[in-house]
């Protein structure tokens, strides 16, 4: 192995591109992540704003910015929302983005596995996010949800839009496929050695799940969205019941990619967490191998649970049991991350800068997000609340607290290493705060809506649900301002931030990646290091 | 000191407030609609629902208490390991019995919570005899016939029919017969408290009171999901198969529920509407309902 890439290397053997064509035509991990987190930025800004405009539309009773009759429109703001913030903010940004910057940095490789693969991963993003847009102005919209549930797709929707969409989330998924098999090549083959498996960093690991569950689960979308398109345009019935097609078999292909979706979506930030958990306590992370096997334990529980999200769909009485049973298992090895974070923190010296902030609040609103998810574990119950805004507040405490407080963490965290200045901490503590106000403003109403029965999805409600929808709003604006700031925030400390050396956040911080520069320079660990 | 006896005097005004709000939702008991600044479940009105809501409160203590645990252990520790008042980090890594502990204790709360869970399910899910509703419902005095409904899901409205009464119409969102009054301004000059709007439909639903009713619930074009939150029904419209659920309605009243599954642009605008009356009325009003279809129709039913 260390042949492939060790021995005397002349660092000024090969010149890159320069200009445009440094960024076009990049085969170098560091700057194919910039331009993940530069991606992700923007569509988490155009995320949020679609997000505002819901938020408008639903802050009072009665039509509010579109016309009366015009509802469609809102559900194709909904739908643009989640899946933009789902496969253009989130996965982006932690996968992509940070993945990409940091495996290589972490395990003592050079660069990723596959380079020029690694850049067709990017460049697919670019197509899939202009079908996606596009997709909001051609015809009348895609209203059907994330989710894309058939009937409503397929019979339901005439027009380009739908298949548009369908076609942005194919462009998305196959990125996603070469980017899995890009990093676990890279994490299996391309380690320093000394680092076995079980001396990776846990952030390494998470991204190997990660990869894992979206190798294993992408096809099946892919799958079930192409007999999609078949349906809509070539006349076959797959989920027609009419003709012999089964509308509920739509629900489980995509649930059986959904569900592991939403661990790809959580696990990196809970990768993350655990670096800046124990830099900043200036420990090294409790019980840090069944920490990587709790994650391992939900990523393999989480495709055996999918049908949860079908509680209402009219399964066997049995197979619901299964799936409450199953479901319930998952609390167990996430406890088991909670409190090791917390036994990490336990006894450490412990400085709250803004990426232990992030870390922190990630940790108390993901457990919040947790218990409720063990409440819509259980079916009965959740006969109650499914479609209500309670899943709502539900899944944004674990996606908009859990995943984007732990890229929030990332990025406080790794911004010296990736551009060799520093943020500026009252600002950022500042981001932080007012981000912890608006989301939980937001967020924690919904759970009120949705005990009191609102249902999702819905542009008008009855007068009497218009309290807790007022606060959702107030909430929301608030959370959007506090994004424009972290623009304002990254902007200043890319141009002027303070430069910093290797290692700026001190004795807590142990990995390879603090052993280099900073800025990380173009290639990075060109003599192999070794990892005792 | 003082400050301590405000709070608590604060605390218990508060609670006297809740106990006041409280009851006056008891005194509408029999109109299942939401409240303003509502933070709770409505007021069940099927035994299953009220075994539902018991069952939310119990779970919900249980999360409140872990979350307040997980939130005190945080304060704990920012209080007591941050970098001034604890300069020097341990360098404990491993403590085989904690983690035993908090993997042991988490199995166990799951366990316990699992048997009522599995137990609410079979006896929800599973639609029932008479004989079994009364022998897990003593105290109910349940009607020795059930009756089926049979609801269809169109874009966007729902269809009902009563198979064995032969009853069959179309109910729409908005105010009596009027259809078109399900868009009307919201607020004080709209729809009155007791016809909610975008809940109120153009005719109701029908139960007798304490009876059990069979729900066939299909979709026409797309996936609904009729729903009424004070029976703890919700049950998806598929199109091309055939959903049960059931219930039995103990108070008399008017329930109001919505579509919840997204059907296109009119979701948020097909409302259900189920009264439960006394039997007397029930009958009355399937006779009604007859007579009327026949006129519709030009059939002449053979009476029985």
């Amino acid at each position: 192995m260390s042949s492939a890439y060790g021995g005397a290397h002349d660092a000024h053997a090969h010149h890159g591109p320069t200009g445009w064509k440094r960024w076009a035509y990049s085969t170098n991990h560091k700057d194919i992540g910039t331009m993940y987190l530069i991606f992700a930025c923007i569509f988490g800004i155009v995320g949020g704003l679609i997000s505002i405009l819901i938020r408008y539309e639903l802050q009072e009773p009665g039509m509010q910015m579109l016309a009366e009759g015009d509802y469609h429109q809102f559900n194709v703001f909904t739908t643009a929302h989640g899946l933009i913030m789902v496969f253009f903010l989130i996965m982006p940004a932690l996968i992509g983005g940070f993945g990409n910057w940091f495996i290589p940095l972490m395990i003592g490789a050079p660069d990723m596995a596959f380079p020029r693969l690694n850049n067709m991963s990017f460049w697919f993003m670019i197509p899939s996010s202009i079908m996606l847009v596009g997709s909001v102005f051609a015809g009348d919209g895609a209203g059907t949800g994330w989710t894309v549930y058939a009937p409503l797709s397929t019979s339901g929707h005439s027009g380009p839009s739908v298949d548009m969409a369908i076609l942005a989330l194919h462009l998305a998924g196959a990125s996603s496929i070469l980017s899995s098999v890009n990093f676990i090549t890279t994490i299996f083959n391309m380690r320093a050695p000394g680092m076995t498996l079980h001396r990776m960093p846990l952030f390494v690991w998470s991204q190997l799940i990660t990869t894992f569950l979206l190798l294993l689960s992408l096809p099946v979308l892919a799958g079930a969205i192409t007999m999609l398109l078949t349906d809509r345009n070539f006349g076959t019935a797959f989920y027609d019941a009419a003709r012999g097609g089964d509308p509920i078999l739509y629900q489980h292909l995509f649930w059986f990619f959904g569900h592991p979706e939403v661990y790809v979506l959580v696990l990196p930030a809970f990768g993350i967490v655990s670096h800046v958990v124990a830099t900043f306590s200036k420990k090294p992370i409790f019980g840090y191998l069944s920490m990587a096997y709790a994650m391992l334990a939900i990523g393999a529980v989480g495709f055996i649970v999918w049908a949860h999200h079908m509680y209402t769909a009219g399964m066997s009485v049995d197979t619901e049991a299964y799936f409450l049973a199953a479901t319930l298992v998952i609390a167990v090895p996430t406890g088991i991350k909670i409190f090791s974070w917390l036994a990490t923190m336990w006894g450490g010296s412990i400085e709250f800068k803004t990426p232990m902030l992030w870390a922190v609040g990630m940790i108390f609103m993901f457990t919040v997000g947790g218990v409720t998810g063990v409440v819509l574990a259980n079916s009965p119950v959740t006969t109650a609340f499914h479609d209500t805004y309670y899943v709502v507040g539900h899944f944004h405490y674990v996606m908009a607290m859990g995943a984007l407080f732990g890229i929030f963490s990332g990025w406080y965290y790794w911004i010296g290493k990736m551009s060799g200045r520093q943020y500026n901490e009252t600002l950022g503590k500042w981001h932080f705060w007012l981000t912890m106000v608006g989301v939980n403003l937001t967020f924690f109403p919904m759970h009120f809506s949705g005990l009191a029965g609102m249902p999702r999805r819905i542009p008008d409600y009855p007068d009497a649900f218009s309290g807790w929808n007022y606060v959702s709003s107030i909430g929301s604006y608030i959370s959007f301002a506090a994004a424009l700031f972290f623009v304002y925030i990254a902007i200043k400390t890319i141009t002027s931030g303070e430069r910093v050396g290797a290692n700026y956040w001190g004795e807590g911080a142990t990995g390879l990646e603090w052993t280099v520069d900073s800025p990380a320079p173009h290639h990075t660990h060109e003599t192999m290091p070794h990892v005792h | 000191m003082m400050m301590v006896r405000k709070a608590a005097g604060a605390f218990v005004a508060v609670a006297v407030a809740m106990l006041a709000m409280a009851q006056s939702a008891l005194a509408q008991a029999g109109f299942g609609a939401p409240t303003p600044w509502q933070m709770n479940f409505q007021e069940p009105a099927t035994p299953v629902m009220a075994e539902i809501v018991t069952f939310h409160n119990f779970l919900t203590v249980l999360i409140t208490v872990i979350s307040l645990f997980v939130l005190g252990l945080l304060l704990y520790i920012i209080w007591r390991f941050n970098a001034k008042a604890n300069p020097v980090p341990s360098k404990n890594t491993h403590n085989t019995m904690l983690e035993v502990v908090w993997t042991v204790i988490p199995v166990a709360i799951l366990v316990i919570m699992a048997i009522p869970s599995f137990r609410i399910l079979y006896k929800s899910d599973v639609v029932p005899d008479v004989a079994k509703v009364r022998q897990w419902y003593p105290e109910i005095n349940v009607a020795a016939n059930p009756i089926d409904i049979k609801a269809t899901g169109n874009q966007w409205f729902w269809s009902y029919e009563y198979p064995a009464e032969r009853v069959r119409f179309d109910s729409f969102c908005g105010m009596g017969p009027i259809e078109g009054a399900c868009f009307e301004q919201p607020g004080p000059q709209g729809a009155p408290a007791n016809r909610p709007r975008l809940l109120e439909t153009t005719e109701h639903v029908l139960v007798p009171v304490n009876t059990l009713v069979r729900l066939l619930v299909v979709g026409q074009d797309v996936i609904h999901a009729w729903a009424i939150p004070a029976f703890g029904v919700k049950i998806d419209a598929v199109p091309g198969r055939t959903n049960e659920a059931w219930f039995i309605a103990t108070r008399e009243g008017t329930y109001f529920g919505q579509c919840s599954e997204l059907c296109g642009q009119g979701h948020g605008y097909m409302p259900i509407t189920v009264e439960v009356v006394s039997r007397a009325r029930y009958d009355a009003w399937v006779g009604q309902k007859r007579a009327d279809l026949a006129v519709k129709d030009g059939i002449k039913f053979a009476a029985n």
